[in-house]
């Protein structure tokens, strides 16, 4: 099976969620704040210990050194964190060059202080800066949270369109019905302990 | 040149000084007096006792006093170092981290010093071995517990910053690579202080000791010298392996940083 598996994954209050996300696709998940949607996405990154499997291509999770996998599982929190004075630094040297201008950034924002961006441009940052990694997973935590509505359809565009181009499987925490309708090949809700499917593949 | 002894109602006089400090504290409300006693009570009944243990140990200078006299100022540095952190590791982490980095670094320059460079006749003689590791343990001792301390912290700090950093698939030393470069400069910025300043802004209290009791300033200069040298060489490598122990114990086998091992203040 290609994409990314989960199997009787067991973290905080969810029991046994099973999950399967195919190449290229966006599977939404939602649920009431503190339900354990971003301890899921920790526990597919493997930064907490949780019970279950994982894996990728095949692969397990525990079969690979843990920066090797997260080097492949990329999660974007919700409060990006930005530790260099400039937001250069925090990119690969290669990464300026092919800058997208969908993020709304002049060419010359690889130079800018980190402290003087906002926190909506940080966050179109942060997307940027995991997919100069060429992950195979994505993990996003409410990735539009700090966007007003115009920036986030277009912000959701162009990251819809990257995940298929590059077949990238999706695993997307929001909120707002509208965007899981625009971006979501499949929806759960969280519903206590378990996962619940909205609706399957359009 | 005989030293001058000092009377024991001499050293009185002296409390006495310290009694008007107290006393001072005590009316302008500096809420310094109580612990400046208790300090003072502590450092003539210690100190005292330590001369009784030193008298009896040049008397006899067996082995294995003179080790157990080390493994015992060891035990008491390693519970030094666990009270001088805020945060610190849980169980027997802290003291066995900071116990092992000074048991390492301390002993293996003070052998050094005493076999290689001092070398009295045996190499343990305790008149040189003794205070010589004293000051080594007192330093180290410093270096590992600002060391460790501000690791810690810094890593209960920047949690956030870490976690994000293992996100992007970097391995735990990177993430932690910043931090652990501010604790090495925390621990070594003591003794480096120390010898950038030495002899200009302070004369160190080995070599006035040394002096006052009768000895040559150029011979006394090169123990100090010799002394310097070997604190900061202790100190430092204390500091290396403290850093690089603790960080790894933050951390599990699956690269997650893991604040559950460490205490609440």
């Amino acid at each position: 099976m290609t994409g990314l598996l989960l199997e009787d994954v067991s973290i905080g209050g969810l029991r046994e969620v099973s999950l399967a996300v195919p190449g290229g696709q966006v599977v939404c998940l939602s649920g009431p704040s503190g339900s354990g949607k971003s301890r899921l996405l920790r526990a597919v990154a493997d930064l907490e210990p949780h019970g279950g499997r994982v894996s990728l291509n095949g692969t397990d999770q525990q079969d690979v050194p843990a920066h090797q996998w997260r080097r492949q599982v990329v999660m974007v929190p919700a409060d990006s964190q930005w530790w260099f004075d400039e937001v250069g630094a925090h990119f690969p040297d290669t990464a300026g060059g092919q800058f997208p201008a969908a993020l709304g950034f002049p060419s010359e924002v690889m130079g800018w202080s980190v402290s003087r961006l906002s926190s909506g441009e940080r966050q179109r940052l942060a997307l940027w800066r995991a997919l100069v990694l060429e992950p195979e997973v994505l993990l996003l935590d409410e990735p539009t949270a700090n966007l007003d509505s115009d920036s986030t359809e277009s912000m959701e565009h162009w990251l819809s369109g990257e995940i298929r181009r590059r077949q990238i499987a999706t695993l997307w925490v929001a909120h707002d019905p509208a965007q899981i309708h625009r971006v979501a090949n499949a929806h759960y809700r969280i519903q206590g302990s378990d996962l619940e499917l909205v609706h399957g593949s359009d | 040149m005989e030293v001058i002894d000092l009377a024991w109602w001499k050293l009185g006089l002296a409390a006495l000084l310290v009694l008007a400090l107290a006393a001072t504290g005590y009316r302008s409300r500096l809420g310094i007096s109580r612990s400046l006693l208790i300090a003072t009570v502590r450092t003539v009944i210690q100190l005292a006792l330590i001369g009784l243990v030193l008298e009896a140990l040049f008397a006899s200078s067996a082995f294995y006093w003179i080790a157990l006299l080390a493994l015992v100022m060891l035990l008491v540095a390693g519970r030094e170092v666990v009270a001088r952190q805020g945060r610190r590791l849980k169980g027997w982490w802290a003291f066995g981290i900071g116990t092992g980095a000074m048991f390492v670094s301390s002993f293996t320059v003070t052998v050094l010093a005493l076999t290689v460079v001092i070398g009295p006749e045996p190499w343990y003689t305790p008149q040189y071995a003794i205070p010589l590791l004293g000051m080594m343990l007192g330093n180290t001792l410093t270096g590992v517990s600002l060391a460790l301390d501000r690791l810690n912290d810094a890593v209960w700090r920047q949690r956030a910053v870490i976690e994000n950093r293992l996100m992007l698939g970097q391995t735990w030393q990177q993430a932690l690579e910043d931090i652990r470069r501010d604790a090495m400069r925390s621990g070594m910025m003591p003794s480096i202080n120390a010898m950038a300043a030495a002899g200009i802004v302070s004369l160190p209290g080995m070599m006035t000791g040394q002096i006052l009791a009768g000895s040559p300033p150029a011979v006394a200069v090169k123990y100090q010298i010799l002394v310097m040298l070997i604190i900061t060489v202790g100190t430092g490598f204390g500091a290396v392996m403290a850093v690089s122990w603790g960080g790894r114990r933050l951390f599990d086998e699956r690269e997650r940083l893991r604040l559950d091992r460490l205490l609440k203040p």
